[in-house]
């Protein structure tokens, strides 16, 4: 009975307007992308290559290993792929400018692998601030990192090369 | 439908931007993930605890670097005269304590009749250990910060009577160790040196100190290891061992290859020269080993 009794009720309730636009609504501020670059605006602060945390190597064996720049995109963008593919630490990713990182990783490899690049992205504090990364995550990542340098044939020696010149950035990196 | 942040009117301007694996999956399911590269536990030592086989090292047993990590191993050591054999359990807390079990047995074959103990007389003991990480990190941090770790061993031989008649002063003995121990990955090496305070006679099989050595005495251990992938890695290791019972008791050597098979499963194979035991001279041959970790 108290069903019955309901159903004029039901059937009086207004539908909500379905062209509210809650972001509106709630002060959101929209935020665009570029035009250009396909990138979510970031805060200004300033650039310079000593934000990618490392001292490029000298001379360019370690860009030979890698393939030059075409190769360290390739690394760049599996890396990126594994990473939100990867169920250990995809939420980390979920919510970030994959454009924004796939060209600003690029530009740190690049840089610390002496193949032509000047870094412009965050310093590593900065970049990782809030993400409250932890060193477990770090493990799944360099795994990753391990994989898609692997895949493009860089040797084991030289993938540790590189890798000694990430680990002593894991201070900044990990929050928890 | 208006995503946050992304106004309806240039949507269809940036979808050309987003890559399809962005596109499609907004949100990934978060998993708790806490566990260790591969490799970075160590191999089980004859002690039970974590390090390279002969020498403790700084690092922890299990694959966890926040929660409870738990390893268990088998050892069989065939030397000419004698056969070693050990088995143990070791957990770790946190990447910051281990605790570890192990017990050794040492078959003296035929040597043991010579020695007038009869023939395949077993030595046998119980190693508890305990170790804490004090700072450092063995893959990140500062490249010239090993990671440094405080341990103890306390070791009860089963053997009391025979390790008296030895001339052992003990038949219990704790060790005091400090190890450092770091992935130096410029150079895709892995460096240990351990300083212990010890008066095991032969790790303790053969008692601890004697009448004339009761004492403890500063011994060090020390290991060299290159990895040529993530699962396979080439090393060698030293351990000086004080000389109690005048038995001409000598450092130990091996010269080792870890591999893991699996995330959880490391198998090592060594060559190892543990010198003089009870008088019989040479004794080298074979290290095998299987460890499981979680």
């Amino acid at each position: 009975m108290l069903l019955l009794a309901a159903i004029p009720l039901l059937v009086l309730q207004q539908a909500p307007d379905p062209d509210v636009d809650w972001d509106a609504e709630f002060g959101v501020e929209a935020e665009i992308r570029d035009s250009i670059t396909g990138e979510l605006p970031v805060e200004p602060y300033d650039r310079s290559n000593a934000n990618a945390g490392a001292a490029p190597f000298a001379g360019d064996s370690m860009a030979a290993h890698f393939n030059g720049q075409p190769g360290i995109r390739r690394v760049v963008d599996r890396l990126v792929d594994l990473n939100l593919a990867d169920p250990r630490i995809a939420a980390i990713f979920a919510g970030h400018d994959t454009v924004r990182l796939r060209r600003t990783l690029f530009e740190q490899f690049c840089y610390i692998l002496n193949a032509g690049c000047d870094y412009t992205g965050r310093d590593m504090r900065a970049s990782h601030d809030g993400l409250g990364s932890r060193k477990g995550d770090m493990n799944a990542l360099v795994e990753n990192l391990q994989a898609a340098m692997g895949e493009e044939g860089v040797p084991f020696a030289a993938q540790n090369r590189f890798l000694s010149k990430l680990a002593p950035m894991s201070g900044d990196v990990i929050e928890r | 439908m208006n995503g946050p942040g992304v106004s309806a009117s240039d949507e269809a301007a940036t979808e050309a931007f987003l890559p399809p694996d962005q596109a499609a999956e907004p949100f990934a399911p978060s998993i708790d993930y806490s566990g260790k590269l591969l490799l970075t536990n160590g191999v089980t030592t004859i002690e039970g605890t974590s390090g390279g086989g002969i020498a403790s090292w700084a690092t922890l047993a299990g694959m966890e670097e926040r929660g409870l990590g738990i390893s268990a191993h088998a050892t069989l050591v065939l030397l000419p005269d004698f056969t070693w054999q050990s088995h143990g359990v070791a957990a770790s807390f946190g990447n910051r304590i281990e605790l570890s079990y192990a017990r050794q047995n040492f078959d003296t074959n035929d040597a043991g009749a010579a020695l007038g103990l009869g023939e395949g007389y077993t030595f046998s003991q119980d190693v508890f250990g305990a170790k804490f990480r004090l700072l450092g990190d063995l893959v990140y941090g500062e490249p010239l910060l090993p990671q440094i770790s405080l341990g103890v061993q306390h070791k009860r031989s089963r053997n009391d009577a025979v390790v008296a008649a030895l001339g052992a002063a003990e038949a219990e003995g704790t060790d005091v160790y400090v190890s450092a121990t770091k992935l130096l990955l410029s150079r895709s090496i892995l460096a240990n040196g351990t300083l212990r305070l010890t008066k095991a006679n032969q790790n303790g099989l053969l008692g601890f100190g004697s009448a004339a050595h009761p004492d403890y005495g500063l011994q060090f251990e020390g290991s060299l290891a290159y990895q040529f992938s993530r699962r396979f890695a080439l090393g060698a290791e030293y351990r000086s061992k004080p000389d109690n019972l005048g038995l001409g008791e000598d450092g130990w050597m091996d010269l080792f290859a870890a591999y893991a098979p699996t995330d959880f499963l490391t198998l090592t194979a060594a060559y190892a020269d543990l010198g003089s035991i009870a008088t019989f001279e040479e004794q080298r041959g074979a290290f095998l080993q299987a460890q499981i970790a979680f």
